[in-house]
């Protein structure tokens, strides 16, 4: 009886595996008699959506004028770019992670445990964040605390923490319009919500006195942190987890509220969208090049060093990319929205001598 | 109820104890008949439901998508100067490929503006800028590949046509408006009064735009040039490999486990899970492809033979299930008689049962591969939503190893950039998508009509 079982059970893994074979030769001879090696020779790029349009204007640009294949280029998210980068070495991984946000440590490790160990960070511009809202309203003039006092859970009023009571801007800013409060925040999972978290709601934690309310009623620092990143969940302050069109789209479907973009994806869309300046600043990339413009992250992207020189185009890929026709303040990437790296030059020499990334600081 | 009411001639003779008649309508009977009516609207009611939601789908798809098969496009003679092509004349290819786009760009916009000064055509405060930004970015690169390959244009004055751009095409759509255009950073009022004179002059014209099915992608500042070629070839390629690998091996099985095989619980089992695999969500296959076909076996990331086997394992349980279903339709009549006239189990399946149940068979898999055809989530995890521009080889060259997207890939992409005219765009290619299905399931019903045999 154990016998037959064992007989049944045997030669079903048998069959397995010659299906398996069957498989696997029907694909090699696929492959064979297509007479093909399946050496790869396009450059592979994934990575942030953020990054996406301005990786397509230069891969674009790069298939024109070189006689290399355009590079195929992915979007997906940061994290997942640089999971995949980090997969190891060889033809069938990527050979550059768009990012909008810095690598982690996590990343490395993961990086040099898959024999990714040198790879070399590329920052070639700055993407400043926005706050727009339908073009036919009135229009805004907002400060981080102003931000802070609309989506945060708690907020400091007559001197204590309260749950968020404001239902209108001009509750707690006499400035501002007599508007209901409703502000279309990034989804968690992107890598704008960083910038707004660090950027704007800590910094309106501060400057309305709630971080020092939080550290006041026994917190520790990162606790204080952590409380005022939380948003109010009564429906003011929405997620959006899709992209910027569907930012667009609500925005279009309730006319009260504000969002949150990209300055290039403003700047495509000036015909519905008017922006809002921060402590007194218009957006715009001149105004986040100095500086004055608070609200603004580096883009980078990190370029597998052991595929140099395997992969053609690769290494004309990265200079191209990097080279003031394109990356430069009148390329075509600051024409899109990128706010140039005053330090190109910096980056350029740096992409010519192959310098891999140190550990993060 | 009033009609029941109204119908019956003799309301007087109700009290009449025990009689039934069929004119009068007792309780339960009415009952039963409201039920039935009450039914009846009830699907009705769905049927108009579904019908009002799918033309508001369709209504609001070809409101947005039409427009994308026309483009506007400005066509004026241009001047191939050798000084500036050919710094040094001597027709060198090396020398020649040295002359970037941006200087073929700057070229275009120097001769346009000369056009339109020698033609007397002039707007108040219109900067020169203006001017060649009127012209898509997508020119140089075209004006580029012609006089690489044929250097003997230079120096030649050539008509030449180049795509307007996404702003001036959406103004002569009715898209953009004088009013949006004072508020829009990407157009000036100027460029636009400029259209009106050059449209008036036939310089600018919209037609017919065939670059729309033939073009590859282009990046978010050249929507004019975006096009759906390789979409379309990737998924063409897609299909036809699913067909290769799916019917044989779908046909194979089904009749296996329906003619041959013992029913015992291993076959039971079997059964089972062929239903169940049907049901798996199409993501999983693509985590599956990616860690069989690309990490495993190692072939080419973003290529339509992975898309294709990684879709072909989503697909074969559906073929399955299908033709079990047309072969256990063939009556068993039929195989009773071939084996009763002394055919071999083998024969009677491929003489009489196959070619009948043929019908069912193709129409299953033709409908497999458009519910296919729709798929975009497998392909997320390897590589095919993707920005390629490189055509793929022909079939028999490998193409189909070659970097591809496929027509939902496309639509899904080009919905998240930030021009509005992608968009309209995005729309278009689901016009095409639903073409490509509206296609491939009449030639289902067609099938099913010339093959079907009843008794």
């Amino acid at each position: 009886m154990i016998g037959t079982q064992e007989m049944v059970s045997w030669s079903l893994m048998e069959m397995q595996m010659t299906l398996v074979k069957i498989t696997l030769s029907t694909v090699a001879v696929l492959a064979g008699t297509t007479g093909l090696a399946l050496a790869r020779d396009n450059v592979q790029v994934t990575g942030s959506s953020t990054v996406l349009p301005y990786a397509t204007i230069v891969a674009e640009a790069f298939g024109e004028n070189f006689d290399f294949p355009t590079p195929v280029v992915e979007g997906g998210g940061s994290g997942a770019g640089r999971a995949k980068m980090c997969e190891g070495v060889g033809e069938n991984t990527v050979d550059i992670a768009n990012s909008s946000s810095r690598i982690s440590q996590k990343d490395l490790d993961t990086c040099a445990a898959n024999g990714v160990t040198e790879v070399m960070e590329v920052r070639f511009g700055y993407d400043g964040i926005v706050f727009a809202s339908d073009v036919a309203g009135p229009s805004f003039g907002f400060t981080p605390a102003d931000i802070y006092n609309a989506v945060a859970e708690q907020v400091v009023k007559d001197g204590a923490l309260v749950a968020n009571p404001h239902t209108q801007w001009s509750d707690f800013n006499a400035n501002l319009p007599a508007q209901e409060i409703l502000v279309l925040v990034p989804g968690t999972k992107h890598g704008t919500r960083e910038v707004f978290d660090t950027k704007v709601v800590i910094a309106g934690c501060e400057e309305t006195g709630a971080m020092a309310a939080f550290v006041a009623a026994g917190m520790d620092e990162d606790g204080a942190e952590e409380a005022c990143m939380k948003l109010r969940t009564d429906g003011r302050s929405i997620d959006i987890d899709g992209d910027y069109t569907e930012t667009l789209a609500r925005l279009d479907a309730d006319k009260n509220a504000v969002g949150v973009f990209g300055l290039s994806f403003y700047q495509n869309n000036t015909d519905k969208l008017q922006v809002a300046t921060m402590s007194g600043v218009t957006p715009s990339t001149e105004t986040i090049a100095t500086g004055e413009y608070p609200v603004s992250r580096p883009l980078y992207f990190y370029v597998k060093l052991a595929h140099m020189d395997v992969i053609p185009g690769l290494k004309e890929y990265v200079e191209f990319f990097v080279s003031n026709d394109m990356a430069g303040p009148d390329g075509p990437l600051a024409q899109y929205g990128l706010v140039s790296d005053p330090e190109l030059a910096a980056t350029q020499a740096m992409v010519a001598a192959r310098t891999p990334m140190g550990p993060l600081e | 109820m009033s009609d029941a009411t109204a119908a019956n001639p003799m309301p007087a003779a109700a009290p009449a104890r025990g009689k039934t008649s069929l004119y009068t309508q007792d309780a339960l009977t009415r009952r039963r008949n409201a039920a039935e009516a009450r039914f009846k609207m009830y699907g009705l009611v769905a049927i108009v439901v579904s019908l009002l939601v799918l033309a508001v789908m369709l209504f609001t798809i070809f409101r947005d998508g039409t427009s994308a098969f026309r483009q506007a496009t400005i066509a004026f003679p241009i001047t191939l100067e050798a000084e500036t092509l050919d710094p040094a004349g001597a027709r060198n290819p090396e020398d020649l490929a040295k002359v970037t786009t941006i200087g073929y760009g700057n070229l275009i916009g120097r001769q346009f503006a000369n056009y339109l000064t020698a033609e007397g055509i002039v707007v108040d405060g219109i900067s020169d800028k203006d001017i060649s930004g009127m012209i898509s970015r997508d020119a140089p690169g075209r004006l580029r590949d012609m006089v690489l390959a044929d250097p003997s244009l230079i120096g030649q004055t050539i008509d030449f046509s180049a795509y307007a751009t996404g702003r001036i095409d959406g103004y002569l759509k009715g898209r953009v408006t004088l009013d949006t255009a004072e508020l829009d950073s990407n157009v000036s009022v100027e460029q636009l009064q400029l259209a009106d004179i050059l449209t008036e002059r036939g310089i600018l014209s919209i037609a017919f735009n065939m670059g729309f099915l033939t073009n590859p992608d282009a990046s978010d500042q050249r929507p004019e040039s975006a096009g759906l070629g390789i979409a379309i070839i990737g998924s063409l390629y897609m299909m036809m490999l699913v067909l290769i690998f799916t019917l044989p091996v779908g046909v194979a099985a089904s009749i296996y486990l329906e003619e041959f095989a013992p029913k015992n619980k291993l076959t039971d089992l079997i059964e089972v899970n062929i239903s169940n695999l049907a049901a798996v969500p199409s993501i999983v296959f693509g985590i599956l492809g990616l860690a069989i076909f690309i990490n495993f076996a190692g072939l080419p990331q973003s290529s339509s033979l992975v898309g294709a086997l990684v879709i072909s394992l989503m697909t074969l349980p559906t073929i399955i299930i299908a033709t079990r279903a047309a072969i256990r339709a063939v009556p068993p009549s039929i195989r009773d008689a071939a084996l009763g006239v002394g055919a071999s189990k083998m024969q009677t399946v491929f003489h009489h049962v196959l070619p009948l149940a043929m019908p069912g068979i193709l129409t299953g898999t033709i409908l497999g591969l458009a519910s296919a055809l729709g798929e975009t989530a497998p392909l997320l995890l390897i590589g095919m939503v993707a920005f390629v521009t490189n055509y793929p080889a022909g079939p028999l060259d490998g193409g189909v190893m070659d970097p591809a997207t496929a027509l939902p890939v496309q639509v899904y992409s080009w919905a998240s950039r930030s021009d509005p005219a992608f968009i309209e765009r995005s729309s278009g290619a689901i016009i095409v998508l639903l073409a490509f299905l509206v296609i491939m399931n009449v030639a289902a019903i067609l099938l099913r009509r010339r093959f079907e045999r009843r008794w």
